[in-house]
């Protein structure tokens, strides 16, 4: 495959991955969780290089993962604590973000971890680091991101009841016996996994866009949660193609692009979506 | 350590300046932090700093040189624009508020990245220092800069204290506002374009990434000292400036660490102890309460 066509298949990758995952998170109301999350994944990056003193994909995975529990379960206890929702997420990722900062400012200077990469991310530099998979010459970042689809794929297609269930009537599912907190730590994990694949192509900041406007577009489209998760992901491919030629046009940040992007589609839609749109609504109202 | 920062504080014209001036933003934001707490509209600081990057970045290549004031206005649109952007599309779709505020947040900052990297890369040499709008560097700023910062936040604490019965009246009893004819839209807006302001004055100096923190972390560690509004507002006050403080002086004595992230630590420190040692809902005071009502029933054999 040529160099670009890696760039635009991982880019769609963090589309697809990003898309299915956020429209959980809307649903739930648990889009300033995102945001929490793939902030303090940079901490949990900056961990695992400092601990394992390498760069591979999966001791990231693992810290970042570990971090995405730890925020989840910092933000709960400040709240069960009395600290208002909102305040809670405020005060645990800027603060581990801070830390993540300065450790990277003080210890993992000079290699690639550098702060610029880890707010923008650098899809251009995607397609040289490649490992051999199953006789293929493939991008690693390619390859997690590939899983990483897979797996939060085969995780919705497995519990996609028991999500719809937890996600619209926790408490009919709570009495049904389903372990509702167990779902809701799945869905932060998958969170901090899909933030961690996306690091190296759109940066640990900008995978907020990624994975709440594709989830917020399809919102506007449709009532059904299945076609929600497909219109999500489409949203999501298209911001990444979209993006990636605008941002080689403007000679800009491509992630930053991909998120600009994934802003005009939602404007878009928000314009004229047959149902939600507010172009419908100024001419039923008129 | 301890002593060049004592070093720098006392001997360079230049730092106390710049301490003076963090001070003040940190009282800004923690007295403007603890309205908008208690208004439960934390979060938008998090969104108007962020979307304030674009801002700035507009309002450079318009101008086509670093002069804060016009980066600061254009923050400033750039901010309300935000704010007004997410009630917009809470209003009129069934989006929930959380969701617009990180749809705005992220979309803007992703613009401002992508307007921050044209300019780096046809920079011709002035780099422009505009990637210290990212995390903040308050040692970086000129004389000017700090005049601008500290004036702002000068004035913002002033009217802060001016509004402050009005103010209050809002949170706590909007109803009762209303009806003793106060004019409740032009405060709020007013609260609005306030807090913007003190996000985009505070960007300097914390980065668009982590001035929510300073919005944020002041105030909540001050609701475990008092119940009260006016002494909140003041140990918030407190806690911003200290953490300013800190944050300016040791950045200022160590090499290449942002200012911003250290400010968040400091502030993080003090939300800790305020958690844990806080005189009206701390941790240990509520597990003393607990022990001596325990102990009391004991007493009289329930």
């Amino acid at each position: 495959m040529t160099y670009e066509g890696w760039i635009l298949l991982t880019a769609c990758l963090v589309g697809i991955s990003c898309g299915m995952v956020g429209c959980f998170l809307i649903v739930r109301r648990m889009a300033m969780l995102a945001d929490a999350i793939s902030h303090s994944v940079l901490l949990g990056i900056v961990l695992a290089f400092l601990i394992a003193n390498s760069l591979n994909g999966i001791y990231m995975l693992i810290g970042a993962t570990i971090i995405g529990f730890v925020t989840t379960f910092a933000i709960q206890s400040l709240h069960h604590a009395g600290v208002q929702e909102d305040a809670s997420i405020g005060i645990v990722f800027t603060t581990f973000f801070s830390i993540g900062v300065i450790l990277i400012s003080l210890f993992a200077k000079d290699v690639h971890l550098d702060v610029e990469h880890a707010l923008m991310g650098e899809i251009a530099f995607i397609p040289w680091d490649t490992q051999i998979l199953f006789g293929f010459e493939i991008p690693k970042a390619t390859a997690m991101l590939l899983g990483i689809s897979v797996f939060a794929l085969l995780i919705i297609l497995l519990f996609y009841k028991e999500w719809k269930l937890t996600s619209f009537d926790a408490a009919l599912a709570l009495t049904l016996g389903l372990p509702v907190t167990l779902i809701h730590y799945l869905l932060m994990g998958l969170v901090s996994i899909t933030a961690v694949g996306s690091f190296d192509a759109v940066g640990a900041i900008l995978v907020v866009s990624m994975l709440v406007v594709p989830g917020a577009c399809a919102y506007l489209l449709t009532d059904r949660l299945s076609a929600m998760l497909l219109y999500s992901c489409i949203f999501g491919i298209l911001s990444a193609v979209i993006g990636y030629y605008g941002a080689l046009w403007l000679d800009a940040s491509i992630s930053g692009s991909m998120s600009t992007a994934g802003g005009i589609l939602f404007l878009l839609t928000w314009m004229f979506s047959p149902r939600y749109g507010l172009l419908r609504r100024f001419f039923i109202t008129a | 350590m301890l002593q060049e920062m004592w070093h720098a504080l006392l001997h360079q014209p230049n730092t106390q300046w710049v301490v003076l001036s963090t001070m003040l933003l940190g009282i800004a934001s923690g007295v403007l932090g603890s309205f908008a707490l208690l208004k439960k509209q934390s979060l938008i600081g998090d969104a108007v700093a962020h979307a304030a990057l674009p801002g700035i970045c507009t309002a450079y290549l318009f101008i086509g040189e670093k002069q804060l004031l016009v980066l600061l206005i254009g923050a400033a649109a750039a901010g309300l624009l935000a704010t007004y952007l997410i009630q917009l599309i809470t209003m009129t779709t069934r989006i929930k508020k959380d969701t617009a505020i990180c749809m705005v947040l992220s979309v803007f900052f992703g613009m401002g990245i992508v307007l921050l990297t044209r300019i780096t890369r046809q920079a011709q040499g002035n780099k422009s220092g505009l990637d210290n709008f990212v995390f903040g560097q308050a040692a970086a700023m000129t004389r000017t800069d700090v005049y601008t910062m500290g004036g702002a936040a000068g004035i913002l604490i002033l009217i802060a204290f001016l509004l402050f019965k009005e103010w209050k009246l809002l949170i706590f009893d909007p109803g009762f506002a209303k009806n003793s004819g106060l004019s409740v839209g032009l405060l709020e807006t007013l609260f609005s374009t306030l807090l913007v302001m003190t996000v985009v004055i505070g960007i300097q100096a914390v980065g668009v990434i982590l001035m929510a923190a300073l919005l944020i972390i002041p105030s909540i560690s001050a609701r475990y000292w008092t119940d009260r509004l006016g002494s909140m507002v003041i140990i918030a006050g407190g806690i911003g400036a200290c953490s300013g403080i800190a944050g300016v002086l040791i950045s200022t004595v160590s090499t290449g660490l942002a200012t911003g992230p250290l400010i968040v630590v400091t502030a993080a420190l003090c939300f800790i102890v305020s958690f844990t040692f806080g005189r009206k809902h701390g941790l240990v005071q509520k597990l003393t309460a607990h022990r001596v009502r325990t102990e009391h029933l004991k007493e009289e054999g329930i």
